[in-house]
C-alpha cells in the first residue's frame, strides 16, 4: 500500500536533502549521457515512468503492471513518495519522465492549467468506454481536456471490528442521532466510539469533508475547495458546530497521536470505530484482517443524503513534452486497460480497481463491498487535499483544523482567519 | 569560528611580515596571479552562494512568484506579502514567540551548562576524557536522530517516560508542554556543543595567568571570573552568537515531530513549508526568510561591531 499521506510538505527533512542530492546526481548523469550522443542505442524507445509508489507492496506491484507493457518497454524509476510530492513542481519543471504517477482532481487540474503536463484526450478516445462518467470528469482539466488516467481508488469510510459489534450487540447507525447515540452507548462500554490521530495532520480532512459532505452536499465541497465559496457562511459554520458536537466522542490527545496509532487501538478494541481510508487495513495482522469492517458516513440531512462517497483517486499523468510520446500515449492506454488493473489489484488488495471490467472476482469481502460503495456514489469527492489548491491545504488547513481540535469554542474567529488567508491565496 | 579565535594571531603575522613585503618590491607574474586568483575565486564563491542567494530571497519577498514559469512572469506585489506575514497568517506571531524562548531557554540553560562543564572539565579531573565524550556523544548525532531518539522518549502511547511514570502526558501534542519537551532535547546536544568549544578556549589560556592568580591569593572562583573570563571574551562572543544562531536557525528537530504545527511553530519551519511542496508559495515564504535574515543581520552586526573594535 502506498503511503496515504497526500499533501505538500511531508516528510523527513532528511530524506529531502537525499532526494535532493540525488537529482542532482540524476541531472550530472544525464548531462553525462547526453554527452554520450545516444551511443547507448536502442534504449532511447523505452517510455520512461516517474513512479512515487516507493513502498515494497506497491512498487512490486507497479514492476508487475509494467512488465506487461513490451512494446516499447518501461523504464522505472521509483522516487520516494513525499519526496516526490514535495518536489514536483522542480521535477515537472526539470527534465521529467515521459509518464508520472499523480493524483486525480484539483492536484491534477492545478498542474494541468500551468501548463506543466500533457493532454492525453487521445488515450481517452480509446480507453474512455471503460470508466464511468465519474472518473472522466476527475481526469479533466478545466479546459476540458483530459491530463490523467486513473489506475485505483481508496474509498473513505467508518471502519470497526465485526466482533465486537456482534459482542456488544451493537447496530449500523444509519443517521447521526442514531451514530451518536452508538457513540454514547461505546463510552459507557468503555471503549473510545471514535479512534482518531491528527499529528500529521491530514487525518482531520476526512472528518471534516465528510461532515460537509453530508451537511452541505457535492457541489457545496467542490466550490468551497475552489475557493468560490465563504468559509464564514452558515454552511460552514454548521460543519463545526455538528463536529464540535461529536468531539467528546473521539480519542483524545489526537495531535500527538499518528493514525497507525489510532488504527493500532481499533485493532486492539481498545476503540470502537475509526474514519479513515481503505489502507487501515495495513495496520491489522492477516488474522484480524477479515473482522475489519466499515459502514458508509451516516446521513446528516435527508435532503442530502448519503450517495457522496470520499474515494482519492491515484494514477498517471504524462509530462509536457515526453522524449517519447507515441510510447508515452501507448503506455497510458494500456494503463487504462481493465488487465492492467488486475495485475496491479493482485498483488497491492488495498484497492480498487477503477476500470469497469476489472475483474472482481478475487476481492476480499471488504474490497467487494468497498466497490459497491463506489459504484453506488452519486458523486466521488477526492479529499480536502486533492480538491482544493495544495498550498491552501497545507498551510491554512492543516493549522486551522489543529486549532479547532485544541480549541473548538472559537469556530468565529477560526473561520474569519480561514477566510482571510484564502482569500490572500486564491487570487 | 576556528579563526576567529586566532584571528588575533593572524594580526600579529602580518604585522611582522610587513616589512619583509615592503623588501620584495618586485612581485613576478606568478605572485600577482596568485593574488589574483586568491581575491576572485572567494569572491565568486561567497557572491554566488551567499549575497545572490540572499539577494534574490529578499527581491522573491516582494513578488507573487509561486515557483513556476519564468522569472520573467512574476508579479510585484509590493509588500504585501509582509502584510499577509504579520497581519493574515496565524502562526507567524506564535514562530516569533517560540524562537525567542528558544534563545532565552538556551542561553540560560545549555549555553551556561555548556560554560560550567568545561570550566570543570579543564581542571584536569580524574576520567574527564570520558566525561567529556559522553557530553560531546550528542553533538555528533544529526538532530533528525536527535528527534528520533527522543520521540522514542516521549511518545504518549508507547514512550519511555510515560512508562517509567505511569503518567499520562501528551508530551509532543499538548501544544503547552511540547516546546519545552523540545527544548530539552536540543539543549542536551547543544550543551556538549558549548562546553566543547569553551573547553578549546580554555585550553588555550596561558596557564602563568592562573599561577599569577594564585600567586595573588585569589581562589578558584574569583580567578575565573576576574582573569580567566575577561581574557576569553573573543570566544564569550562567538559562543554568544553561536547561541543566537542555533536558536534562530533551530529547524530539524521540530520537523521531524510534527513538521512545525501545534505549538511548535518557528520561523524556519514556516519557511519550509511555505517555500518547499507542491504550489510552493515562494514569495510569501520568501518574506518570512527575508524576516528571518533581518533579525540575523541585527546581531550579526552586533558581532562584527565587537570584532573590528578588538582589532583595533
Amino acid at each position: 500500500m502506498m503511503s496515504p499521506r497526500s499533501f505538500g510538505t511531508g516528510g523527513v527533512p532528511v530524506i529531502g536533502r537525499r532526494a535532493l542530492l540525488q537529482g542532482m546526481l540524476g541531472a550530472g548523469a544525464l548531462a553525462g549521457l547526453t554527452a554520450c550522443g545516444g551511443g547507448s542505442g536502442g534504449s532511447g524507445d523505452q517510455v520512461t515512468l516517474g513512479s512515487n509508489w516507493s513502498d515494497p507492496v506497491p512498487k512490486k506491484a507497479i514492476a508487475q503492471v509494467m512488465s506487461g507493457f513490451t512494446s516499447p518497454g518501461v523504464k522505472i524509476n521509483t522516487i520516494d513518495h513525499n519526496s516526490f510530492q514535495e518536489n514536483i513542481n522542480n521535477y515537472l519543471q526539470g527534465g521529467p519522465d515521459d509518464v508520472f504517477g499523480w493524483f486525480a482532481g484539483y492536484r491534477m487540474q492545478f498542474f494541468a492549467e500551468q501548463g506543466l503536463v500533457g493532454d492525453v484526450s487521445d488515450v481517452w478516445k480509446t480507453i474512455g468506454s471503460g470508466f464511468s462518467d465519474a472518473l472522466k470528469q476527475q481526469s479533466t482539466g478545466k479546459d476540458g481536456k483530459q491530463y490523467f488516467v486513473p489506475l485505483y481508488y481508496y474509498p473513505w469510510a467508518v471502519f470497526y471490528r465485526k466482533s465486537v459489534f456482534t459482542e456488544k450487540g451493537y447496530t449500523i447507525p444509519k443517521t447521526l442521532d442514531e451514530f451518536t447515540a452508538l457513540a454514547q452507548k461505546m463510552q459507557t462500554d468503555g471503549l473510545a466510539p471514535l479512534a482518531f490521530a491528527d499529528q500529521e495532520g491530514w487525518p482531520a480532512m476526512g472528518t471534516f469533508d465528510y461532515l460537509n459532505l453530508r451537511i452541505n452536499g457535492y457541489d457545496f465541497h467542490r466550490e468551497l475547495m475552489a475557493g468560490e465559496k465563504p468559509w464564514t457562511g452558515t454552511e460552514v459554520k454548521t460543519v463545526f458546530d455538528t463536529w464540535r458536537g461529536l468531539l467528546p466522542y473521539h480519542q483524545a490527545d489526537s495531535l500527538g497521536r499518528t493514525w497507525q496509532e489510532a488504527a493500532q487501538s481499533l485493532q486492539k478494541k481498545e476503540a470502537g470505530m475509526m474514519l479513515l481510508g481503505l489502507f487501515l487495513g495495513q495496520q491489522f495482522p492477516d488474522a484480524d484482517r477479515s473482522d475489519l469492517d466499515f459502514f458508509p458516513f451516516p446521513e446528516i440531512d435527508s435532503n442530502i443524503g448519503s450517495d457522496v462517497v470520499e474515494a482519492p483517486i491515484d494514477g498517471f499523468m504524462m509530462s509536457k513534452r515526453p522524449r517519447n510520446e507515441d510510447g508515452a500515449k501507448k503506455l497510458l492506454e494500456y494503463i487504462g486497460s481493465a488487465k492492467a488493473e488486475d495485475t496491479y489489484l493482485k498483488s497491492d488488495p488495498n484497492n480498487i480497481g477503477t476500470h469497469n471490467d476489472a475483474d472482481t472476482s478475487g476481492y476480499t469481502d471488504l474490497q467487494k463491498k468497498a466497490q459497491q460503495l463506489v459504484s453506488g456514489a452519486k458523486s466521488i469527492s477526492q479529499f480536502l487535499d486533492r480538491d482544493t489548491r495544495p498550498d491552501f491545504a497545507s498551510t491554512v488547513m492543516i493549522p486551522s483544523l489543529q486549532e479547532f481540535i485544541k480549541n473548538p469554542n472559537d469556530v468565529d474567529g477560526l473561520l474569519k482567519k480561514i477566510e482571510d488567508q484564502k482569500k490572500s491565496i486564491f487570487k | 569560528m576556528a579563526d576567529v579565535m586566532t584571528r588575533p594571531e593572524h594580526v600579529a603575522t602580518e604585522k611582522r611580515r610587513v616589512p619583509r613585503s615592503t623588501h620584495a618590491r618586485i612581485w613576478s607574474k606568478w605572485d600577482k596571479l596568485i593574488v589574483v586568483l586568491m581575491i576572485t575565486i572567494p569572491t565568486v564563491i561567497v557572491v554566488a552562494l551567499v549575497w545572490f542567494p540572499a539577494v534574490s530571497t529578499v527581491i522573491l519577498s516582494f513578488t507573487d512568484w509561486n515557483g513556476i514559469g519564468n522569472i520573467g512572469d512574476m508579479n510585484f506585489v509590493g509588500g504585501q506579502n509582509y502584510v499577509d506575514v504579520t497581519t493574515n497568517y496565524p502562526p507567524f506571531g506564535p514562530a516569533m514567540q517560540h524562537n525567542l524562548i528558544w534563545l532565552v531557554v538556551f542561553f540560560f540553560g545549555p549555553t551556561l551548562l555548556g560554560i560550567f562543564l568545561a570550566a570543570l572539565l579543564d581542571r584536569e579531573l580524574r576520567g574527564g576524557r570520558i566525561y567529556q565524550s559522553i557530553f560531546f556523544l550528542p553533538v555528533v548525532l544529526s538532530l533528525a536522530l536527535v528527534g528520533f531518539i527522543w520521540e522514542l522518549i516521549y511518545s504518549r502511547d508507547q514512550g519511555l517516560l510515560n512508562n517509567l511514570f505511569h503518567a499520562n502526558v501528551d508530551w509532543f501534542g499538548d501544544p503547552n508542554i511540547n516546546l519545552w519537551a523540545v527544548l530539552v532535547a536540543s539543549g542536551w546536544r547543544q550543551t556538549g556543543y558549548i562546553m566543547l568549544l569553551y573547553l578549546a578556549g580554555l585550553k588555550s589560556v596561558d596557564p602563568a595567568l592562573r599561577e599569577a592568580a594564585a600567586v595573588d591569593g585569589a581562589g578558584e572562583v574569583r580567578t575565573f571570573l576576574q582573569v580567566i573570563w575577561p581574557v576569553m571574551r573573543p570566544v564569550n562572543i562567538v559562543i554568544l552568537v553561536i547561541t543566537v544562531i542555533e536558536s534562530l536557525r533551530a529547524f530539524d528537530i521540530v520537523w521531524v515531530i510534527n513538521k512545525g504545527r501545534n505549538g511548535l511553530e518557528l520561523i524556519s519551519t514556516l519557511v519550509t513549508q511555505n517555500v518547499i511542496g507542491e504550489a510552493s508559495r515562494v514569495g510569501f515564504g520568501s518574506a518570512l526568510a527575508t524576516i528571518m535574515i533581518a533579525i540575523s543581520t541585527v546581531f550579526i552586526t552586533i558581532y562584527l561591531i565587537q570584532v573590528m573594535r578588538e582589532q583595533k
